[in-house]
């Protein structure tokens, strides 16, 4: 199976690789998959004034879930939280030409942005 | 050094040039019939794939006359499966085979169960991925008419105990059938000497063509009768009809006649070779493991497990470089090999593995240039890898609540 350029890219270049720290005050992260599926991305989001200034990854996964969680960091900068929620698997699935045996690289990169947000925002406002 | 390198030569070999060489007249000038019994363009025929019967059956140490040509060898697996279970039904209705053999074993294995309502005991193997001689003595019932091991593995490259597991077979009067498609022309094998009554093997595996294969078939001591699966014209005496591919038998018998000549020198090349790319990646990199047994393994193998990195990105990483891996991404079924598995080897690492298989045309440079990139992309990979951050932190990955999906 040959992979799709942007996806060979993302994995040759992959954009804001790396990690903040978790107790750093507006940062949100978001850790999803498990080891023995193949796939564990991390994922984290630096917010000031409710808009994403930065994002980072690190992912354990095949080509397409590092290209997918890279993507999702460079969508993320410069949206507000409210927008980066809206942020969707089939947005990564088109924008990467994924085949249909790695959709699952795209919703577990959702789900990493989700998981991201939600920690940000019990942080944000702990109840 | 020319790109891409190979070093997937469990999966297939590069053909020889002189097999080629050997196969081209039978294309043209000798295109005859070999079951053609009036002309010269007949027997012209007939004496290549008699000669190529006779270079195939010595390097197995076997008679001319139980060689049976097949289209390779899952057809000889299938046959040899079903073939007997067919013909000795009223003997029995059970069957021992191991759960890290060949897909061709176990799916036929699966369908004998299934359509036949035949029983199977599916070992386990040891966590070198070896069959325990002694689990095969206790699976055996008086209903047990066929025990199928497979020489050697195709993914870790593990030998089974053969001459044992042959012996238990003959003590007990019950047909052996062996699948040695990964061992024939890499180790020596002796079809007398390990006791083996049916075995499977194939061309392309040994620097020879495709689409060719062979089921052994042992005449005396004892007889082995099995059901034809393939109806038509009785070739290979009743065992197997269908016009003979002339050109492959003769390519095939070349590559078993240089296997003869040139394993002892191949093996103990690869070996060493094989040996120092695994010394070299071990020397640089941590949390490296190895798959299959640590001596008793082909020669040319190497199955590796790197810890914190998944195995599709690794060889995405190295795609200058054919490789293969045991991670789900890379198979159909997204599962992880059920090989490395049966081994008792967590899916974490069996996402991880790759397999090297090196072969008769690999250099030390491309072994050499291998190793390089594999520990280059190794570090970058884990650099990126979340799991390699955490046990860096000194969190255990195995306390951690994953949210599996």
């Amino acid at each position: 199976m040959a992979y799709s350029e942007k996806v060979v890219d993302h994995f040759n270049n992959p954009r804001n690789m790396g990690s903040f720290k978790k107790e750093e005050d507006g940062v949100g992260t978001g850790i999803v998959g498990a080891p023995e599926c193949g796939d564990v991305m991390k994922l984290q989001i630096k917010v000031q004034n409710d808009t994403i200034v930065d994002a980072k990854f690190k992912t354990f996964g095949c080509g397409s879930a590092i290209a997918s969680s890279s993507l999702a960091t460079e969508w993320l900068k410069g949206k507000t939280v409210e927008e980066a929620g809206k942020i969707k698997n089939t947005d990564i699935v088109q924008e990467l030409n994924l085949p249909p045996v790695k959709i699952h690289c795209s919703v577990l990169a959702e789900d990493a942005i989700k998981a991201a947000l939600a920690d940000y925002q019990k942080k944000a406002d702990p109840k | 050094m020319k790109f891409p390198i190979y070093l997937d030569n469990h999966a297939t070999t590069p053909m020889d040039p002189r097999v080629l060489e050997s196969m081209l007249p039978y294309f043209t000038e000798k295109f005859g019939n070999a079951a053609s019994r009036n002309h010269a363009f007949g027997w012209e025929a007939e004496e290549g794939v008699e000669t190529a019967r006779k270079q195939i059956a010595k390097l197995i140490h076997a008679d001319a006359k139980e060689i049976v040509f097949t289209s390779g060898a899952t057809e000889s697996n299938n046959l040899a499966l079903k073939g007997v279970v067919e013909m000795y039904h009223e003997k029995g209705d059970h069957i021992i085979t191991s759960s890290t053999e060949h897909r061709a074993v176990l799916d036929t294995a699966k369908t004998l169960e299934t359509k036949r309502g035949v029983k199977v005991t599916y070992l386990p193997v040891d966590k070198f991925g070896m069959v325990n001689p002694e689990d095969v003595r206790n699976a055996i019932t008086d209903k047990t008419i066929l025990i199928s091991v497979m020489f050697a593995n195709n993914e870790i490259g593990t030998i089974n105990p053969i001459k044992e597991i042959g012996k238990i077979a003959k003590e007990k009067g019950i047909l052996f059938h062996c699948d040695a498609t990964q061992g024939v022309g890499k180790v020596p094998i002796n079809v007398q000497e390990m006791g083996i009554d049916l075995m499977s093997f194939s061309a392309h595996k040994i620097y020879g063509p495709k689409g060719i294969g062979a089921l052994y078939v042992r005449k005396k001591n004892p007889r082995v009768r099995i059901a034809a699966q393939m109806d038509g014209g009785g070739h290979e005496r009743g065992m197997r009809s269908g016009t003979l591919p002339v050109p492959l038998i003769v390519g095939f018998g070349k590559a078993c006649e240089l296997c003869e000549q040139e394993m002892a020198a191949d093996a103990a090349r690869l070996s060493v070779m094989r040996d120092r790319l695994h010394a070299t990646i071990t020397k640089a990199l941590e949390e490296v493991y190895l798959n299959g047994h640590p001596t008793e393994r082909l020669p040319h193998n190497l199955n590796i497990s790197f810890a914190y990195v998944e195995g599709e990105s690794l060889l995405m990483g190295c795609k200058e470089i054919a490789l293969s891996s045991g991670s789900a991404c890379t198979s159909a079924t997204l599962e992880p090999s059920y090989v490395l598995r049966a081994l008792g080897v967590g899916a974490e690492l069996a996402h991880s593995s790759i397999r090297f298989g090196l072969g008769r045309f690999t250099l030390d440079e491309e072994v050499d240039y291998a190793a390089k990139k594999i520990i280059e992309t190794v570090t970058k990979l884990r650099e990126m890898s979340p799991l390699y951050e955490m046990a860096k932190e000194g969190i255990d990955l195995k306390t951690v609540q994953w949210a599996a999906h």
